[in-house]
């Protein structure tokens, strides 16, 4: 399909791209607006490592075309904090060591954002039911729930 | 302490500025040629180097490896970096300091002893004369052999920065960690390679006439190339190469079969193929046994296993005339460079790979296939990188796999209940089809060219290594006759190679169940079974301390409830590890808690080693209760999450670990350890709950169904 701009907010920060609008969000977030923390692992939707925040919710950046993201608000892992104001996720998964080779981490980080946001305090049930989704080859799981449990304490 | 030998690769790689110098910003530089393959061993050997120079960690840069300027360490596995770069390193900076602590004695004119050394800095009382490594350390020092004894006696002190943290988490926390996938080179462009899912076939050469066409008018696409069976798209962008893809597929190009066992015959299977049988271990009985009562028989087994990464293969290459520079995750840079050399026709040193982290890795994955893939289709860049990453079907379908194996046993016991012979007989294909070890490139893209390299038939390690199928299969207990037979399997209708662990997974449950099943049916405790019967303490150890954590003896009335316990030492030379598994049996098996101890010897980094030592008993879990590839006479056809489904949150126990600091004793891996242990003790705690053995991985639903039904 022919090249077409589409406006959409970035990290809060108003963009636009003109790119086929089949193009998956992950392939321009990497290849068009070069922001690498989100991940491929599957192209399929099945594994969570690509997950960024839409319009508030958790979504495979993977299998989600960019003319679905026109006029919406993506936040990506950049988008999340920084060294200096960093997310409470970001500092528990720090302090929780929650990761090995680190691949499904950006996925994790931003659907656990996405579920902190409707639910500040959410049972330890909940946690794990939100990250069902998003796999880890590593093992890492437990910690991973600690971190969050941590970030909403 | 009593000094260990002097380790192997230090006496490949005497040289001390083969391990340690300074870089150009004053730094401290550590080489090491193991690898960053999401287990964090980097930070390991910085934590270890920075102690025995008495250095901030910080302070330490930790080279990334590439054959240009690291030591060949050869393969990052078998849970050996911190027993063969770790004691290295460890030489290495306590030669260092000891070598810049004369030196600063002499240019100051003061005698040695009185020289003190706090936070890198060397002085003398009053803190006069201060000097840091970097105003001490020339050319010459660098040049000396490490002599080892300046590495002094611990005297029960652990590890001195035990307790600092990973600093990559951090930077992958805060998504600004860089991995192959993220490398942008100048003029870089994006290539795939598509290949049939067996290792050989026909291509339908009508079907090719008309995809060629179709390829090269893809908007973005640069170059189709077609070597054998390989097809090769170069493209300007990465998102042009999946239209190709589809194009691919929907072409059928490829003809052939490869035909395997149907699941339910898979021992069968194994050991009517050829084999080559060799006898591990031979060991009379030094005195008759009193009176052998009974004997247990019986065979455990599992199907093939998937590697299952969460990301995805991928490399980068450039050739420069007949230089060609590759990028790589590979678990061993100057094995890939050596069969890269081999594949392309070309002196090694034209070959230069360079390390750069990918995600997980458990084995041998397809980083070293990816590479060549990369490399050979990089001829047709006029010199441009090419960036080549395999998409998740191609990552299920062409990786190597876990070996598929079957364990008899034999165990005859005497009058008073003890084990008085053994015998275990393992049947599998070889465990390793690595690069860089043979004379024809063992490099899945090299078999498949118009002149294919022949393939490469997995082998196992010598036993004094480790063994591959036979990894463990040598029982741990004091038993008078022992004969271990391991019958490797010669045919391999599909790729198989080194999965984390090898042989330990299958011959540790087959070992354990045994003990288990022995112990119950003589109406004695499992864990006072095993003790009884073991005269290692450090063994002993590992079990006293497992049996206190998950309150051994103590028992819960849940209805389904059951569990059990497994021990083993890796290797046998390596790592203890004892787990116990409690579980409920629902309409599956329902894992509630591993609790595993295990003794490492010196543990340098607690956090990490526990971080490997759980993740590896829940990849072992998950292995155990539900995976098995599913694979056609096309090839393997679980090629995605949903065909081959692994742990997730709603599986994944709670998971208690507890280490036995010896800081007296040589530090040991942790990344294997836990695998067989855990898969005995999910079977033994099945047995518990159930009162019905499971024998054939994975336990799934319906292989209690069966079981319960008596099948």
């Amino acid at each position: 399909m022919a090249a077409a701009p589409i406006q959409f907010t970035l990290n809060r920060q108003a963009t636009s791209v003109e790119v086929d609008p089949d193009r998956t969000l992950l392939d321009v977030l990497r290849n068009v607006l070069g922001l690498k923390a989100t991940r491929l692992g599957c192209g399929l939707g099945q594994c969570g490592a690509c997950t960024v925040i839409l319009d508030d919710h958790a979504v495979s950046s993977c299998d989600t075309p960019m003319w679905s993201v026109a006029g919406k608000s993506v936040i990506t892992l950049e988008g999340l904090g920084t060294r200096e104001a960093p997310h409470p996720l970001q500092t528990a998964f720090i302090e929780e060591q929650a990761l090995q080779c680190g691949w499904c981490t950006s996925g994790m980080l931003m659907r656990a954002a996405a579920l902190l946001q409707r639910d500040p305090r959410p049972p330890e049930a909940d946690i794990k039911a939100a990250l069902e989704g998003n796999l880890c080859r590593c093992g890492v799981h437990n910690r991973v729930v600690r971190a969050v449990r941590k970030a909403c304490a | 302490m009593t000094l260990p030998p002097i380790p192997e690769h230090l006496r490949k790689h005497p040289r001390l500025g083969q391990w340690l110098d300074i870089g150009p910003d004053g730094r401290i530089r550590a080489h090491s040629g193991k690898v960053d393959i999401g287990q964090g061993i980097s930070h390991a050997l910085r934590l270890l180097v920075a102690e025995e120079l008495q250095l901030a960690p910080a302070e330490i840069h930790m080279v990334s490896p590439t054959t240009a300027a690291s030591p060949d360490e050869a393969v990052t596995s078998g849970s050996l970096s911190i027993q063969h770069s770790g004691a290295a390193l460890r030489y290495a900076a306590a030669h260092l300091r000891e070598a810049c602590r004369s030196r600063y004695a002499a240019t100051c004119k003061v005698p040695r002893e009185s020289v003190l050394l706090e936070n890198g800095t060397f002085f003398v009382e009053g803190g006069r004369c201060p000097a840091v490594y970097s105003g001490l350390v020339d050319t010459a020092m660098l040049d000396a052999e490490v002599e080892p004894r300046h590495l002094a006696p611990r005297d029960g002190r652990p590890s001195a920065f035990g307790a600092m943290g990973r600093t990559d988490i951090e930077s992958k926390v805060f998504g600004e960690f860089e991995y192959i996938h993220d490398l942008e080179l100048p003029g870089m462009c994006h290539g795939a390679v598509f290949r049939p899912r067996i290792l050989q076939a026909d291509v339908d050469e009508a079907a090719w006439a008309r995809l060629e066409p179709e390829l090269a008018a893809i908007e973005g696409v640069v170059e189709v190339v077609r070597d054998g069976m390989l097809v090769g798209v170069l493209a300007e962008a990465e998102h042009v190469l999946s239209q190709a893809g589809r194009k691919v597929e929907q072409a059928n190009l490829w003809r052939g079969t490869a035909p395997g066992p149907a699941p339910h015959r898979l021992a069968a299977w194994l050991k009517s193929q050829p084999l080559d049988t060799t006898v591990i271990l031979d060991r009379e009985a030094q005195a008759p046994h009193a009176g052998a009562t009974r004997v247990f028989r019986a065979e455990y087994g599992r199907a093939w296993l998937q590697h299952g990464s969460i990301g995805l293969c991928c490399a980068i290459a450039r050739w420069s005339g007949a230089q060609l520079h590759v990028w790589s995750h590979t678990q061993g840079i100057f094995n890939l460079r050596r069969d890269l050399a081999l594949a392309f026709g070309l002196p090694a040193d034209a070959v230069t790979v360079r390390h750069a982290e990918g995600a997980g890795c458990y084995g041998h994955n397809g980083a070293d296939d990816v590479a060549f893939d990369a490399a050979w289709i990089a001829r047709r860049a006029n010199g441009r990188p090419v960036r080549l990453q395999w998409t998740r079907q191609q990552e299920m379908a062409n990786s190597p796999m876990g070996c598929a194996m079957a364990v008899g046993i034999e165990a005859t016991v005497d009058a008073a209940g003890r084990v008085v012979a053994w015998k275990q007989e393992v049947w599998s294909q070889g465990h390793g089809t690595r690069p860089g070890r043979g004379d024809a490139p063992a490099l899945l893209g090299a078999w498949q060219t118009a002149q294919p390299a022949p393939v490469t038939i997995a082998v196992n390690q010598p036993p004094a290594t480790g063994g591959g199928s036979d990894r463990n299969a040598v029982p741990p207990y004091a038993i008078a006759r022992v004969q271990v037979l391991n019958h490797r399997v010669l045919a391999m209708p599909q790729r198989v190679s080194a999965l984390r662990s090898l042989g330990a997974h299958v011959n540790v449950l087959a070992a354990e169940s045994t003990m288990d099943e022995i112990a119950r049916s003589l109406g004695r405790d499992p864990l006072e079974y095993r003790l009884a019967q073991l005269q290692d303490e450090r063994a002993r150890d590992v079990l006293h301390r497992v049996a206190r954590l998950a309150g051994w003896g103590t028992h819960g009335d849940e209805e389904g409830f059951g569990r059990g316990i497994g021990y083993a030492r890796y290797k046998n030379t390596g790592a203890w590890c004892a787990v116990v598994a409690d579980l409920v049996i629902e309409e599956e098996v329902r894992l509630r808690k591993l609790s595993i101890a295990a003794d490492l010897g010196l543990v340098v980094h607690p956090d990490g080693a526990r971080n490997q030592i759980e993740g590896g008993a829940i990849q072992a879990a998950s292995w155990t209760l539900r995976e098995a590839a599913d694979i056609g006479p096309q090839g393997i056809r679980s090629d995605d999450w949903e065909s081959y489904p692994v742990f997730s949150f709603a599986d994944v126990p709670e998971v208690e670990v507890s280490l036995i600091d010896r800081p007296d004793m040589p530090s040991l891996g942790a990344g294997e350890c836990s695998a067989g242990p855990t898969a005995a003790a999910i079977a033994n705690a099945i047995h518990d709950a159930l009162g019905v053995r499971l024998r054939f991985m994975p336990f799934t639903a319906d292989a209690l169904m069966a079981a319960a039904q008596g099948d």
